[in-house]
């Protein structure tokens, strides 16, 4: 069975305006080899933003693991990280 | 036009930290610390030093705090005095963008160079095919003259190695009108003669030395003196920005302390029907053709830059003008603030009678966030009513022409779009005034329209999405 991965990106107001509204096309960047392995999850916060020293927003998380300052490619490259 | 980079963030968080100042009401003791608080003794710095890094932030919030950063008197004004003076101002002015001379890093002037990889060949065909006899050769190698280079870039294009590039100042590449040039240090500036606010300038530089000027303190300063209402109208191209619906958008405004919403499609509507109706009365006088007049970069460059197109701009106010009538005339001691997707509206607000302030879509998501509202936990507000489709439709190229068709009699408008204005467009402009291909033409300055102004959170694919779901939500115009 194929691995699964679990990718939920943070819509909330203060990660979207700090660049998170770009991961919205986390799902049409994927490459082939990717995609049927990664689902994606939207969440209203994550609530990293609430906690100190967790780094800048954006933020998401990869099975759970956190991420901040993401960007496509940061998460793409994480993605691969997780895959492997 | 959103793009994700440091400089972007930088501003954003420039912003959120003035919003929260003005929240905590603290920003005439704080806004000093705020250089400091970003680049901490021992931290990390972008440019040569952290003292620089720090007189960067500074000048980029006398920016924001609404001041020119060439008025600057005394380089030891602080930014306490600067807000001191914002808070006491009555005058704004037209001039929305400033460039912060310590921040431009004097771009080596458009150029042409020849790198390592020029491998010295028989053929030479830069050297052949340079029309001002610029080049030569020298240690095997080519070699451009600067005196003679008219940076034409025909050596490039011929070059079989790929060993000539292009240095391009970014902001006199992305400006349209040739508005931002060096001078004499070297530093970019902007003549206002030529200048058409649009902001692409903003967007292009790497540094971010261009800031638009802000109205932050005046909206804040106007709401805690409570005499007067402050009403926001929002450009329909807000429905593609935050990923929350207009409900939610509605909220938020009155949770900031707006005294109410309007969506600027109200507006749109009247836009349009009075479009439709002066296209069919100069059409049936034998015009040629008319062209649109919602966006304000693109009637400026056409009266600044391309004067012969100018007779048939339409005289139809913009949304935002018709919209701002209609909150006067309700309540006509409010204190109307515009939402606005670019730089080139805050220009226009500044001409209008009825627009007291702009707050940028960037300024709003920066004061949400200060003032930690999250639009998609806060419960939606039920809008008032709905404004036709097609007004909601402004918000993207092509909404122009969809509402001005759809109340027009089939098969009359013959429509020329054009989503982005650079050099080549204006030159397109100017070739179609001498022989037209279409009798009516609408002209976005942004690419993709609105939606992707200098000042827009979403990248535009998204955007487009969006606001195209609170389109099929209304009603079509009837
Ligand atoms: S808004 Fe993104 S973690 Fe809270």
């Amino acid at each position: 069975m194929d691995k699964k991965i679990e990718v939920r990106i943070c819509f909330g107001t203060l990660c979207h305006v700090m660049g998170g509204a770009e991961l919205q096309l986390l799902g049409e960047a994927l490459p082939p080899d990717l995609k049927k392995h990664v689902e994606i999850k939207g969440s209203t916060c994550l609530e990293f933003c609430h906690q100190q020293g967790q780094g800048q927003p954006p933020f998401a998380s990869i099975n759970g693991r956190m991420l901040s300052g993401c960007t496509l490619q940061s998460l793409i490259a994480e993605l691969y990280k997780e895959l492997n | 036009m959103a793009i994700n980079n440091n400089a972007m963030l930088i501003r954003r968080e420039l912003l959120t930290r003035v919003a929260q100042l003005l929240i905590d009401n603290q920003l005439i003791e704080r806004i000093d610390r705020i250089p400091l608080e970003m680049r901490p003794r021992g931290g990390d710095h972008t440019r040569c030093c952290i003292h620089k890094d720090r007189a960067v932030l500074k000048y980029k919030l006398m920016g924001i705090l609404g001041f020119n950063i060439h008025d600057e008197q005394d380089e030891l004004t602080p930014l306490s005095e600067y807000a001191r003076q914002a808070h006491a101002r009555t005058q704004l002015t037209d001039v929305v963008l400033t460039v912060v001379d310590e921040a431009c890093s004097s771009c080596r002037k458009n150029s042409y160079e020849v790198s390592n990889l020029c491998r010295g060949c028989v053929a030479r065909p830069c050297m052949v095919n340079c029309p001002k006899k610029a080049i030569h050769f020298a240690g095997g190698q080519a070699h451009i003259d600067p005196e003679g280079c008219v940076s034409c870039g025909q050596c490039l294009k011929v070059c079989p190695f790929h060993a000539i590039v292009h240095l391009p100042v970014p902001c006199e590449e992305a400006c349209p009108v040739g508005a931002i040039s060096k001078n004499e240090r070297g530093i970019e500036a902007i003549d206002p003669a030529k200048c058409i606010s649009c902001g692409k300038c903003i967007v292009a530089c790497p540094f971010g030395a261009v800031v638009e000027k802000s109205h932050l303190v005046e909206i804040f300063r106007t709401m805690q003196q409570g005499e007067r209402p402050v009403v926001a109208i929002a450009a329909p191209a807000i429905a593609g920005q935050f990923g929350a619906d207009l409900g939610r958008i509605r909220r938020s405004f009155r949770m900031l302390g707006f005294a109410d919403v309007v969506e600027v499609a109200y507006g749109a509507e009247v836009t349009a029907r009075t479009e439709a109706a002066e296209l069919a009365e100069r059409l049936a006088e034998g015009a040629p053709f008319m062209t649109t007049s919602c966006c304000p970069a693109y009637t400026g460059m056409v009266r600044k830059h391309l004067p012969e197109l100018q007779p048939y701009v339409s005289h139809t106010r913009t949304p935002m003008s018709y919209c701002a009538e209609q909150v006067r005339q309700q309540l006509p001691d409010a204190c109307v603030v515009f939402v606005a997707p670019c730089s080139a509206k805050r220009h226009e607000a500044f001409h209008d009678p009825n627009v007291d302030y702009v707050l940028s879509f960037e300024e709003y998501g920066a004061w949400l966030i200060a003032a930690g509202i999250n639009l998609n936990t806060i419960e939606p507000d039920t809008l008032d009513g709905l404004p036709p489709a097609e007004a909601r439709a402004f918000g993207a190229s092509g909404g122009v022409t969809l509402s001005v068709k759809a109340l027009a009699p089939e098969g009359s408008v013959r429509d020329l779009q054009i989503s982005g204005l650079d050099k080549a467009a204006i030159k397109q402009l100017r070739a179609f005034c001498k022989a037209p291909t279409a009798n009516f033409v609408e002209v976005m300055t942004c690419e993709g329209g609105c939606i992707n102004g200098c000042n827009v959170i979403s990248n535009p694919k998204i955007a487009a999405r969006q606001l195209q779901a609170a389109v099929d939500k209304a009603p079509k115009i009837a």
